[in-house]
């Protein structure tokens, strides 16, 4: 607990930096910082100022997607996989849309095609790809720590795109990326994050970096979903999302997982529906420049209604459009330092 | 250590490089200033007030970040390490005569890795390098079409140039 309040108090120094194109200042920091991960497993041992580096980064590689060439090589002959031991269409084109345009090759890995289905193992499947000459591995799976256990073992870079219950640290990157660009900064907003928090890695990552950034975090959904391990986490926690939504200044709405689902958390869809979906009533309470997040695929009518999904609010498509960014900007951060290690 | 031009004479220098550019084009429509960051982004846009000043109509100004397109990325022994910064053109490339603006001219890979990084961005009618400061050991075949200053250095010596926005003053020193 000391330590993240530690992390959480030095980080409020840097949350405030806001988007700037001031030389003086990008030749000061580049001085003192230097980004030494050849992995990104979490945002959680992440400090204040490296995501604010990520963050950066990605500023200069938001422009690649809207020129007539929308490529640049600095990976070009370098190979990543995309390994996705669970179903992911977003992501995994994303990051192999961002992996193209920096000109590496990919190879697309997933749980239906693969040895997975015969039984190989984790590492077994890693260290065949490695025998082919890859450089960095993009990691989804279902077990917590699989990208972690992946980074002990082998040479490649290793980015996790999802572990289990855990982390999803491109995700929530991207959520405080569109934050910062629309917002200017962090630094005091009062986020709420809602819905199935139980169950979501999103969540999670999210959490990790909005309060590392300086912003008050308030976790919202019904006492069946909110995890017993919020009370030792620098976040507040709501069953209300009425007593929350005048308050807030971004509103992040996570989608339910069926798939993820045991047991009954909620008596029924509708319940949960009138009691933590964002609807267009709900709205007219909020602030009027809110920013309504979703990482995406919306279950419409059900966390959120499509008058809000498509309302002048929503900044939805702007995150996918943002994601591009933030992994372009974190693949080619691992490998240079990878590149720089000589390893 | 040893000052090569001052405030005053980096200012003269920029004027008559303002003036040779200008003479050489017919008008300011087609004309771009980019600068390469981060020095040469300072000197474009000082560059380009000289120049609108002279043809008495505002001219295009960019900058241009180069870090992707630099040739020792993927090299341990590479200085430093690169920061990616934004690109900043508002507006196409297409058929204008570029300006490419650097501080010093040295090996050539700066300017290299910036032709290759413009070329992304459209197709110009003309690109030339304009640099305050000129050197010799270029590494590539590579030449600046205007020359603020030549200057004989040992090979082991660096010329740095010092500018008010970035660095607090303005001299270019050789060390």
């Amino acid at each position: 607990m000391n330590r993240i309040l530690d992390i959480v108090e030095r980080h409020t120094h840097h949350g405030s930096r806001r988007r700037h194109n001031n030389t003086m200042a990008i030749m000061r920091k580049s001085k003192q910082f230097k980004w030494q991960r050849k992995h990104l497993i979490g945002l959680r041992d992440l400090s204040a100022e490296e995501i604010s580096y990520i963050l950066d980064t990605a500023q200069g590689f938001e422009q690649i997607s809207r020129r007539s060439v929308k490529k640049a090589p600095p990976l070009r002959g370098k190979v990543v996989v995309n390994l996705f031991f669970e179903d992911s269409t977003r992501t995994r084109n994303s990051f192999a849309l961002a992996a193209n345009r920096l000109s590496a090759d990919t190879i697309e890995f997933t749980k239906k095609s693969s040895a997975d289905s015969k039984g190989e193992t984790l590492l077994d499947t890693a260290r065949n790809l490695e025998a082919m000459g890859i450089d960095i591995v993009v990691i989804r799976h279902s077990a917590a720590g699989a990208p972690m256990f992946l980074s002990k073992n082998i040479n490649a870079c290793v980015v996790n795109a999802g572990d289990g219950f855990c982390e999803h640290p491109t995700q929530a990157l991207l959520d405080v990326y569109t934050i910062r660009q629309l917002k200017g900064s962090l630094e005091g907003l009062k986020i709420a994050i809602v819905g199935d928090i139980a169950h979501s890695r999103v969540a999670r990552s999210d959490m990790w970096a909005m309060t590392k950034l300086g912003a008050e975090v308030t976790l919202v959904g019904p006492p069946t979903l909110i995890p017993a391990e919020a009370s030792r986490l620098p976040v507040n926690v709501s069953y209300s999302l009425d007593d929350v939504i005048e308050k807030v200044d971004v509103i992040n709405m996570l989608r339910i997982q069926f798939e993820r689902l045991g047991g009954n958390p909620f008596p029924s869809i509708r319940e949960y529906s009138r009691y933590f979906g964002l609807t267009a009533d709900r709205m007219k309470r909020a602030k009027s420049d809110i920013l309504v997040m979703h990482p995406g695929p919306i279950n419409r009518g059900l966390e959120m209604e499509s008058e809000v999904a498509d309302g002048k609010n929503s900044v939805i498509l702007q995150q996918v459009t943002n994601g591009l960014a933030v992994r372009m900007a974190v693949l080619f951060l691992v490998n240079q330092a990878a590149a720089q290690t000589g390893a | 250590m040893k000052i090569i031009l001052d405030s005053e004479q980096i200012e003269k220098t920029l004027k008559d490089l303002a003036k040779e550019i200008a003479m050489g084009v017919t008008g300011a429509d087609d004309l771009a200033i980019i600068g390469i960051r981060s020095r040469g982004e300072i000197l474009a846009q000082r560059l380009a007030r000289c120049i609108s000043d002279q043809m008495n109509q505002p001219v295009l100004c960019g900058t241009l970040d180069i870090t992707l397109y630099r040739d020792d990325l993927n090299s341990p022994h590479g200085e430093g390490q690169p920061e990616v910064r934004t690109t900043e053109i508002g507006f196409s490339v297409d058929d204008k005569t570029v300006i490419l603006v650097d501080d010093v001219l040295h090996t050539g890979r700066s300017t290299r890795a910036a032709l290759d990084a413009l070329i992304d961005l459209g197709r110009p009618k003309v690109i030339r390098l304009a640099v305050l400061v000129e050197r010799a050991g270029r590494e590539f075949p590579i030449q600046a079409d205007y020359v603020g200053r030549s200057t004989r250095v040992e090979p082991g010596q660096a010329v740095r140039v010092k500018l008010v926005e970035s660095d607090g003053r303005n001299e270019v020193i050789v060390e």
